[in-house]
């Protein structure tokens, strides 16, 4: 293999000469020690090189081994339930080899080399195949069923297929073609910077269920989608990413810790496993990986560790799964390029962040999408994507919110006044926005109920409404405002504190199905209108506002039981009977 | 033997260029040599095949270009650590500063440590009792936290830090226990008031402290919150202690951080702070924690002033997105005469959701202190709005909430420095101030704990 030499270190940034022949974004590995590296310029017969770990120690005058290829990653079985670092390697083994610190220079193999699967085959010999058709299967977990696809520019006819108990490094398939025979093992090797490749694109059109009201209802996601949620520190953008990787209904989900606190990692570690899938009871782990590089890992992996995440999360969208990606939070990922541009040199954009900074937050975002997957069938695949930003002082004027902005589609605002007064998730429903909310109200008004999208614009006309009022009340006093709008300031209080507000730690209030989200805000609106009809026959507004019902609407999101609820659905009926009663009174 | 080079070309700041050097690490070590004979020591921050810049760490005051001599002493900055450092003195670079002997070397640890595996991390859910309510019932402490003090000149964050070193117990138990305490630029005024107020408690004798003052070279500083966590991880993990570290202040750390990245002529990040500045913070605030199977625990209270008291400036705006909340003091509070002034509304502590409730504090922790918070903050907005329409304008609403704000501050979050309240009475004393409010406001609370504590007087 061919060697260059150290001729400098400045913290993550080696530069090496006798380089001539490397590629950009070649793997090399770096000192006598080995420590992984990617090329990242080329000048001449030198390498700029960032270095994915802890350079204290390397100095001029060591050798440089270029291995030729890309930095990728290993997909194949095994990839579920692990928690790896930026440039995947098992944080679990490293533990094992090492112990409880991460030291450096440490080779070892992202998939379990050891472990056997059974692999189901389904096609025969002699069947013709194209790129991405199924070869087969193996149970990963009881929830995953990991499809063994056909590499990409592998088409041809099968000439040998094994079945049974086999080690992910060995044969399992055989395809013969005019010029080639290829040998099909468990798993396959991509480059992590590039994209998987897909038949063709579509929109997205079904929403993402994730059980949070203000997000379901308010402002949806769709599975294939693109998100964003910026906020300032404390705020809840990380209570907010694990309720997403807790109860969002996509089939896998790919965490990127990157540059976040370890104790968070710790959390996600210790409680997934814990945790349930809502719809099959199994854990949650065995839906998800975990890729963990914490703030103090070496900064260059941060870099490349939402890359690593996004390539494993298109492997099974490829299967025709439906995936999510969370990001948190993509501006350490940011940090991470502006620090290592800084060590190169590089002429500064805003905020000494590089003027490549916006190009690459598009292209990544840019990588989800709900696809045709290549192969003969045909499937469907999607892949959502939900970046966390972290902006300084919560400053939304922020390049990395203002480049991201651009790309993606909902925008999930966090409030710190919101979170002050412990209202959670503090989403302001007022600057939040989805571009999904048009394309997937056919959705919402055949699956769930004729009027979703009906209420839920009603809900957000009374909350507008609400903050103009407000203004008015400040100036010139509750009192002056008419019993109308008194009750329309009642109202979105309730759909506030009743309906928005969600707390995540209590057992009933952190889930709510889609069903059970419409009825809560239609009774919250059916008792709004009931209302307003009372005040026109001229009851007057004490009476409306003193109804025991009220309380009881205040305790809808307590309620237990998933699925359609009765409780909820008896408030609907037992409305009309108050307000009934109320006009008897009168009459 | 090691070899000596006279070939420095450049002095800049608290940086020396060496050059025609051979086979010298990134990283390593240094000693210098000025003209008197004077020892200091360094870094190398970059190497190429013919130069390297080194940091010097008490600074370049003194030294010269023809008669400096340097050495490179390969492997990185080292701490010697063993049973004896506790109850100790030394100075920003760990050398003794109480007249003691040297530390005699059990271990040597690399002062940088290196990253805890997220996988061997256990989470911290112990509840730390500090007897501070507003911190007890509001934003709860637990072992392995970082939880910074956000404050501003004047405010006295010392006295808190000092109490809370003071009173903190977990609950039902009698441990190995160890306060680490690193001063970075304070005056000696401060950091006497530290070792004072542990000689009079008795916690100088379980405590190991680093002192860079403010008249000392400011690049130390660099070193000092480095030196004091390679010791609390030792202390932590290889002796089983429970580890608080106060760090005081990190507004000056930052300071000397950008002094460093200014001389080497880097490209500024916010306010001329260098872009790296995340990273930086994150590889000291990152080693507070747990290990599973581990006893011990780092315990981490970085204090910082905030310039301006400006939360958004880049110390406190980083910080706070390390750490695990934040306690912000109050220059309103302070004015007010309120001591502890922590402004309860903009402060957090992320982890207390594990480390409170039944079993661990009270059944009724978590709701109380949401409901705390949600009249506190319309008991603020009321008493805004009163400011601009007058009294006379507020709802009855409105009014009770006022009041409440008021005794809220009065009694609930004022205390005594030396008074230690259990968790039990700050949860009773939140119950005496909601019954203040009428019982269908109290949304955050569920029922079955309404029906059991808001009708009993105490």
């Amino acid at each position: 293999m061919k060697k260059g030499k150290i001729i400098r270190t400045a913290g993550p940034l080696v530069v090496a000469s006798d380089c001539l022949g490397a590629k950009m974004y070649d793997m090399v590995k770096i000192g006598d020690i080995g420590l992984i590296g990617e090329i990242i310029e080329l000048k001449e017969d030198r390498a700029f090189i960032q270095v994915y770990e802890d350079t204290t120690g390397i100095g001029p005058g060591e050798p440089v081994e270029l291995t030729g290829k890309p930095l990728s990653v290993e997909l194949g079985p095994g990839l579920i339930s692990s928690v790896f670092d930026g440039i995947q390697r098992p944080l679990d083994v490293i533990k094992e080899k090492e112990g409880d610190f991460v030291k450096r220079g440490i080779e070892v193999p992202p998939l379990n080399r050891e472990k056997k699967w059974d692999f189901k085959p389904f096609v025969k010999k002699g069947q013709k195949v194209e790129e991405g058709d199924f070869l087969g299967e193996v149970e990963e977990t009881p929830l995953i069923k990991h499809r063994i696809m056909v590499p990409s520019g592998k088409n041809g006819t099968v000439s040998e297929i094994k079945k049974g108990e086999m080690l992910i490094e060995e044969v399992a398939a055989v395809i013969k073609n005019e010029e080639n025979e290829h040998k099909i093992r468990l798993f396959q090797v991509w480059s992590i910077r590039k994209n998987r490749l897909v038949k063709k694109r579509e929109m997205p059109e079904i929403p993402l269920v994730t059980g949070q009201r203000v997000l379901d209802t308010l402002f949806p996601l769709a599975k294939g989608g693109t998100a964003c949620v910026p906020g300032p520190f404390g705020s809840g953008k990380t209570v907010v990413q694990h309720q997403l990787a807790k109860w969002s209904d996509a089939q896998i989900i790919v965490f990127v810790a990157c540059g976040e606190r370890g104790n968070e990692v710790a959390d996600l570690l210790l409680s997934f496993p814990e945790l349930k899938d809502p719809s099959t009871g199994r854990p949650l782990m065995e839906r998800t990986v975990i890729i963990a590089n914490t703030s103090n890992m070496p900064v260059a992996a941060r870099e490349a560790s939402i890359y690593t995440g996004m390539t494993i999360a298109e492997y099974f969208r490829d299967m025709g799964y439906s995936v999510a990606l969370m990001a948190d939070s993509s501006s350490r990922w940011a940090e991470a390029l502006r620090e290592i541009s800084g060590r190169m040199e590089e002429m500064p954009g805003e905020e000494g962040y590089p003027a490549y900074l916006a190009s690459r937050i598009a292209e990544f975002y840019e990588r989800a999408g709900k696809v045709i997957c290549l192969g003969s069938d045909n499937r469907e695949g999607a892949l959502s994507v939900i970046g966390a930003v972290s902006p300084p002082g919560g400053d939304l004027s922020d390049p990395v919110v203002q480049s991201t902005l651009k790309v993606v589609k909902v925008f999930w605002a966090l409030d710190d006044k919101l979170a002050n007064m412990r209202h959670f998730p503090a989403i302001n429903w007022l600057n939040s926005y989805s571009l999904y909310a048009e394309s997937i109200k056919d959705y919402w008004d055949k699956e769930i109920a004729e009027d979703f999208s009906e209420i839920r614009q009603e809900a957000m006309k009374l909350l507008e409404k609400e903050s103009e009022l407000q203004e008015i009340a400040r100036l010139v006093g509750v009192e002056s405002l008419s019993d109308q709008d008194r009750l329309v300031l009642e109202s979105s209080k309730s759909i506030r504190e009743d309906f928005l507000h969600q707390n995540a730690f209590h057992p009933q209030d952190t889930y709510t199905s889609l069903r059970n989200q419409y009825l809560m805000l239609r009774t919250i609106i059916h008792f709004h209108n009931s209302g307003l009809k009372a005040l026109k026959e001229g009851i007057n507004l004490e009476n409306v506002l003193k109804s025991e019902i009220r309380e009881k609407i205040a305790k809808m999101k307590f309620l237990e039981g998933k699925g359609d609820d009765p409780d909820v659905l008896d408030l609907f009926i037992e409305i009309n009977n108050v307000f009934k009663e109320l006009l008897k009174k009168k009459g | 033997m090691h070899k000596e080079y006279l070939t420095v070309t450049n002095i800049v700041g608290p940086l020396v260029i060496v050059e025609k050097i051979v086979d010298v690490k990134y990283g390593e070590l240094v000693e210098i040599a000025s003209p008197g004979g004077q020892l200091r020591r360094g870094t190398v921050l970059d190497v190429s095949t013919e130069r390297a810049v080194v940091q010097v760490f008490e600074g370049t005051t003194g030294l010269d270009i023809d008669k400096s001599s340097i050495r490179f002493l390969g492997g990185s900055q080292t701490l010697a650590v063993s049973e004896e450092i506790v109850g100790r003195i030394f100075d920003g670079s760990g050398n003794p500063k109480d007249g003691g002997p040297k530390i005699i070397a059990k271990k040597r640890r690399d002062i940088n440590g290196s990253p805890i595996n997220p996988q061997a991390r256990d989470y911290p859910s112990e509840f730390i009792q500090t007897g501070i309510s507003s911190i007890d019932g509001m934003n709860s402490l637990v072992r392995g936290q970082k939880l910074p003090i956000f404050s501003g000149s004047g405010l006295p964050h010392a006295r808190i830090a000092a109490q809370i070193a003071r009173q903190s117990k977990v609950l039902g138990k009698k441990e190995k226990f160890a306060v680490v305490f690193g001063a970075m630029g304070i005056t000696f005024e401060e950091a006497n008031f530290f070792i004072e107020d542990f000689r009079d408690t008795g916690a100088l004798e379980r405590s190991v402290i680093f002192l860079n003052l403010a008249n000392e070279p400011p690049i130390e500083r660099i070193a000092t919150p480095r030196l004091a966590l390679t010791c609390a991880e030792f202390l932590a993990f290889d002796l089983d202690m429970h580890v608080l570290v106060v760090l005081v202040d990190y507004t000056f750390y930052a300071e000397a951080l950008r002094e460093i990245s200014a001389a080497r002529k880097e490209i500024p990040g916010r306010r001329g702070y260098p872009g790296y500045l995340y990273t930086d913070l994150a590889s000291m605030y990152e080693r507070a924690g747990r290990i599973k199977d581990k006893p011990g625990s780092i315990t981490y209270i970085p204090i910082l002033t905030m310039p301006e008291d400006d939360k958004t400036h880049p110390i406190a705006d980083l910080t706070g997105y390390i750490t695990e909340g934040q306690i912000m003091l109050s220059r309103e509070l302070h004015r007010k005469g309120i001591y502890p002034p922590i402004d309860v509304l903009p402060s957090l502590s992320r982890l207390k959701d594990k480390g409170i409730g039944e079993g661990k504090t009270r059944e009724d922790h978590a709701d109380v202190l949401n409901q705390l918070f949600a009249c506190y903050a319309s008991g603020k907005e009321a008493r805004e709005l009163a400011l601009i329409l007058g009294e006379a304008a507020l709802s009855d609403m409105d009014k009770i909430y006022m009041e409440f704000a008021e005794k809220y501050e009065d009694k609930f979050v004022r205390q005594g420095e030396h008074e230690s309240r259990s968790i039990t009475d700050t949860l009773d004393i939140g119950w005496d101030l909601l019954r203040l409010v009428p019982k269908g406001e109290l949304k955050r609370i569920r029922p079955e704990f309404l029906d059991k504590y808001y009708s009993i007087e105490k």
